[in-house]
């Protein structure tokens, strides 16, 4: 692994630079301390920084850099009548990808020598047999201009990661060198190292804005791809969702949206009046003995993995609900065929999103001032009529913020559906019948054997972004909402 | 004022003066509201505590079983005919016996203990083997190449019940319930009874339940969640090494030094963004970004742990600002004061001061991840078996693993419903691990926190 050497070669280098920097300093001063314009570690801190940072982030770029360049100078390589009629460009290149990987694997393993596998040409071996031998599973023999490429992609990943190494080193060498001899007592180390200090410390902010715009790209460029084999208005507008993997599928979000929706609104029904009464209760009525002791414990609710919801849904209230309405059933009804309904994951959900609105509303219930409710319990009214009428009118801005957030919260959650809603795509009003989300449909398209090159696969990426930009928008107007109701009353 | 004040209070005027003691139909409505409005919160409160404790006696009711599992002591004999013909304890010859070659010794050993017994059954040897786990032969395998001197001996061995029997100690599996089960016969559970009435067969505590690996969907009763269990530890030690400083720098920079502009505003604003972002999302982001793009291996921990990285970060920076803010200006006034320049005053003062509440916030964050399954399931670390635990670092970072609840979340797709009782079983010990850190939280917060 020589990238992790690498690393441990830079820290090593930079724990020298400490050393080494602090001493030449020192020695500068005729071994007087007092003569240095900075503290002694200041120097040995320099030294290190400005060997390891300029090594270790020409490390991070490289690895970065280094696939997109290797995948576009090969897949340049491949001429377009190479591509088989029934295959695309990216499925080549991942047969390159292997037979590279394989080749390696062969040598690390012993089965040919480094020699060797830069010759193979094909023809002479049994080149798939030998994958088959080191694990790699070929689907078809390697075509000539496929071996060509893979050897062109092993050369160049073997030149970029010598050339790495090299630049590497170089960088650290030259930095350690640089700042060396800089360590004077004169030099005004701690200046030095605040600033660069500081530049770390912006970088490390600023991965917030990296992430996000990581996110979208990432979204953006598949889905680009995406509407390039699927017609748009069709994904948008359309009414059926029938992935078929021979191609030719109806790819629509609306009854997903309608299945989303639908449970979220479920979901909602139980954890709003749950939620506000509980707050309302807890921030109005309650003494603190009590609130001490229930407010902890609803709170553990939100603590709980959603994993755990998700396999409550699906083993315990699932079958509760199949046991009263399903055929055979308790009530003798048949509106349940199996365990999978939209109140099975709309229930579980609203468990979940109960301490969610609770502890959000008591907080904006208790922003209300108290003089308000001091006014109205003074002209007479009970405490109940000045909750209803003084208190969740004022409140009541921050608490459709608070619902907001919590919708925004069940459209996204992922493993409460997937384990209790089902997967038929319908527009249904029966509850008791089982219908898909997004996210459901996001985890099925990604999961299992995946081609990032057909539409049934780059549609999750489609809707991971309209899921985004949904719950983005819900959680941006909710805080919008709660911050101009705060200011009302700061 | 004061003539007022003793004038009746409601809206309406008393009628024909009547005592303020009695309550008018007006005021009992009111009253009545009072009370119903009072107990719908009550109401409410009950019903959400009603459902943690529905929730928690269903965990705890249906996965303390997998703690327990049935094993059947059998001595057999490793009969040197079938294991080593040649006899000359070659150990390339043994392990050319199969684990199909051992079938005929456990057939033997169940009917040596049935006949030693005195139990009296119509049972074929095959059927009587059919009460044990289709791993023992395999356990049995690995047993003889460890040791092959003991060829030719009988040895004693602890075996795994099958699922079916286990399920039905448990009272999972009733006679009723196997009407139409292959796996076991009628028959087979009288046998089960008169060896559990004999000793031979009996229920412990499973520690390969919390040390094991994972099995295939035939052999329910041998899976184990140590090996995603170390899984998650893994990812975890990528998301304390990353979020922990990248989310304490970044709070620093936007608490002590960002000035007021539009980058931080902007910093600002994505921070906030992202805590709310749903977990598939990020998901997505890792596939498309560290899988398709960088080519990091499929399954591995490491992939995982900079996913969920990504997502506590906005967590990790909450908290820590937080904790940041709630340490007072005199601190830094007095050490720029003495002189230390800005740099110094954070790092020497605020930051120690503000630890136990970073600590807590971190903490908290990654009980977070640990308990996060969704983009698990987009980064490959579901539908596979993950036998060997990790020996090295860089193995246990890169290759292919599971997480506890990417486990749980596998357990619960399979068919045989042996499978549902490890998957609460898991989320016991998920649970207790989430438990910990949380409580590790709280008294940290308790102990360590200073009022200003």
């Amino acid at each position: 692994m020589p990238t992790f050497w690498l690393v441990a070669l830079l820290i090593a280098l930079s724990a020298v630079g400490f050393y080494g920097g602090r001493r030449r300093a020192i020695a500068t001063a005729g071994g007087d301390v007092k003569e240095l314009h900075s503290l002694p570690s200041y120097y040995g801190y320099h030294v290190a920084l400005a060997a390891f940072v300029p090594a270790i982030a020409a490390l991070a770029i490289w690895l970065l850099a280094q696939p997109m360049f290797v995948e576009t100078r090969v897949s340049g390589m491949i001429p377009s009548e190479a591509v088989p009629e029934s295959s695309t460009l990216g499925l080549v290149m991942s047969d390159v990808r292997r037979v590279a990987e394989g080749l390696d694997l062969a040598v690390e393993q012993g089965l040919l020598t480094a020699r060797e596998a830069r010759n193979a040409v094909g023809g002479e071996q049994d080149l798939r047999a030998l994958m088959g031998d080191v694990g790699v599973a070929l689907g078809n023999e390697v075509r000539p201009e496929v071996l060509a490429a893979a050897q062109t992609y092993r050369n160049l990943s073997h030149t970029g990661r010598t050339a790495m190494t090299v630049v590497v080193a170089l960088l650290a060498l030259g930095g350690f060198a640089w700042a060396y001899s800089r360590s004077h007592k004169d030099f005004r180390a701690r200046n030095v190292v605040e600033r660069a200090v500081l530049a770390l410390l912006i970088l490390a902010a600023s991965l917030a804005i990296l992430t996000t715009i990581g996110i979208v790209l990432s979204m953006l460029f598949e889905t680009k791809n995406f509407f390039g084999l699927h017609s748009w208005t069709d994904f948008f507008f359309g009414t059926t969702w029938a992935p078929n993997f021979r191609g030719d599928s109806d790819l629509s979000i609306l009854p997903l949206l309608w299945g989303t929706l639908y449970i979220s609104f479920i979901a909602l029904l139980v954890a709003v009046p749950v939620g506000l009464f509980a707050a309302i209760y807890l921030s109005e009525y309650a003494s603190g003995a009590v609130r001490a002791f229930a407010k902890p414990l609803l709170e553990i609710l939100a603590g709980i993995p959603t994993i755990v919801y998700g396999l409550f849904a699906l083993l315990t209230v699932g079958p509760a609900l199949a046991n009263l309405f399903s055929k055979g059933g308790l009530l003798g009804v048949e509106w349940m065929a199996g365990a999978t309904s939209v109140l099975t994951a709309g229930l579980v959900m609203g468990i979940m999103l109960i301490p969610f609105v609770s502890s959000l509303s008591d907080d904006i219930i208790n922003a209300v001032p108290q003089a308000m409710r001091d006014g109205s319990l003074g002209l007479g009214a009970t405490k109940s009529e000045t909750v209803r009428q003084v208190v969740m009118p004022a409140a009541l801005p921050g608490i459709v913020g608070a619902v907001l957030l919590a919708a925004s919260r069940a459209i996204g959650e992922t493993m409460i559906v997937v384990m209790g809603a089902g997967a038929i795509a319908k527009f249904s009003a029966n509850p008791l019948e089982s219908m898909t989300t997004i996210t459901t449909r996001i985890v099925s398209q990604l999961t299992g054997d995946t081609d990032f090159a057909s539409p049934e696969t780059l549609v999750a990426f489609a809707l991971g972004l309209t899921l985004f930009v949904l719950t983005l928008g819900l959680n941006v107007l909710a805080l919008y909402i709660v911050r101009k109701y705060r200011e009302q009353y700061d | 004022m004061t003539d007022l004040s003793q004038s009746p209070a409601g809206a309406e005027p008393r009628k024909h003066g009547g005592s303020l003691l009695q309550q008018t139909s007006h005021t009992k409505k009111r009253n009545a509201a009072e009370t119903r409005f009072k107990a719908y919160g009550i109401a409410a409160i009950a019903a959400g505590l009603l459902m943690l404790v529905i929730l928690v006696t269903t965990i705890v009711g249906k996965g303390t079983g997998a703690f327990q599992q049935t094993f059947v002591t059998l001595n057999v004999e490793l009969l040197e005919a079938k294991l080593d013909k040649k006899g000359n304890r070659d150990l390339a010859d043994i392990k050319k016996v199969t684990t199909f070659g051992y079938a005929p010794i456990i057939k033997g050993a169940m009917e040596a203990a049935v006949a030693d017994l005195g139990i009296e059954t119509s049972l074929k040897p095959k059927q009587l083997a059919g009460i044990l786990s289709k791993d023992v032969a395999a356990q049995l395998r690995d047993y003889v190449i460890a040791n092959p001197d003991q060829i030719g001996q009988t040895v004693e061995f602890r075996f795994l019940a099958s699922g079916r029997v286990d399920g039905y100690l448990k009272g999972r599996v009733t006679r009723d319930s196997i009407a139409n089960d292959k796996n076991i016969s009628p028959e087979q559970l009288d046998l089960v009874d008169a060896l559990a009435a004999a000793g031979v067969l009996e229920k412990t505590f499973n520690l390969d339940f919390i040390t094991g690996a994972d099995a295939s969907d035939a052999r329910p009763e041998a899976a184990g969640i140590g090996v995603a269990m170390l899984g998650s530890l893994f990812m975890m030690l990528v998301v304390l090494a990353l979020a922990l400083p990248i989310g304490v720098a970044a709070s620093i920079y936007l608490e002590e030094f960002a000035p007021q502009n539009w980058l931080t505003d902007m910093i600002e604003v994505n921070i906030s963004n992202l805590a709310a972002v749903p977990s598939i999302v990020f998901g997505i982001l890792g596939l498309a970004v560290f899988i398709n793009y960088m080519h990091l291996p499929t399954s591995a921990p490491l992939v995982g742990g900079l996913v969920l990285t990504l997502m506590t970060l906005p967590t990790i920076i909450i908290s820590t600002r937080a904790s940041l803010k709630s340490v007072p200006p005199s601190i830094r006034d007095a050490a720029l004061g003495v002189g230390a320049s800005k740099m110094q005053a954070v790092f020497h003062h605020v930051l120690p001061l503000a630890a136990p509440g970073i600590l807590t916030g971190t903490i908290i964050g990654l009980a977070q991840a640990l308990g996060e399954t969704a983009p698990l399931l987009l980064i490959g670390m579901v539908g596979f078996i993950a036998s060997n635990a990790p020996e090295t670092l860089a193995d246990g970072l890169l290759a292919p693993n599971s997480a506890m609840p990417a486990q749980i979340y596998e357990w619960a797709k399979r068919a045989d419903p042996a499978f549902y009782e490890r998957a609460w079983g898991g989320i016991i010990i998920l649970l207790i691990f989430l438990v910990t850190m949380n409580t590790f939280a709280v008294i940290l917060r308790r102990r360590f926190e200073r009022r200003w």
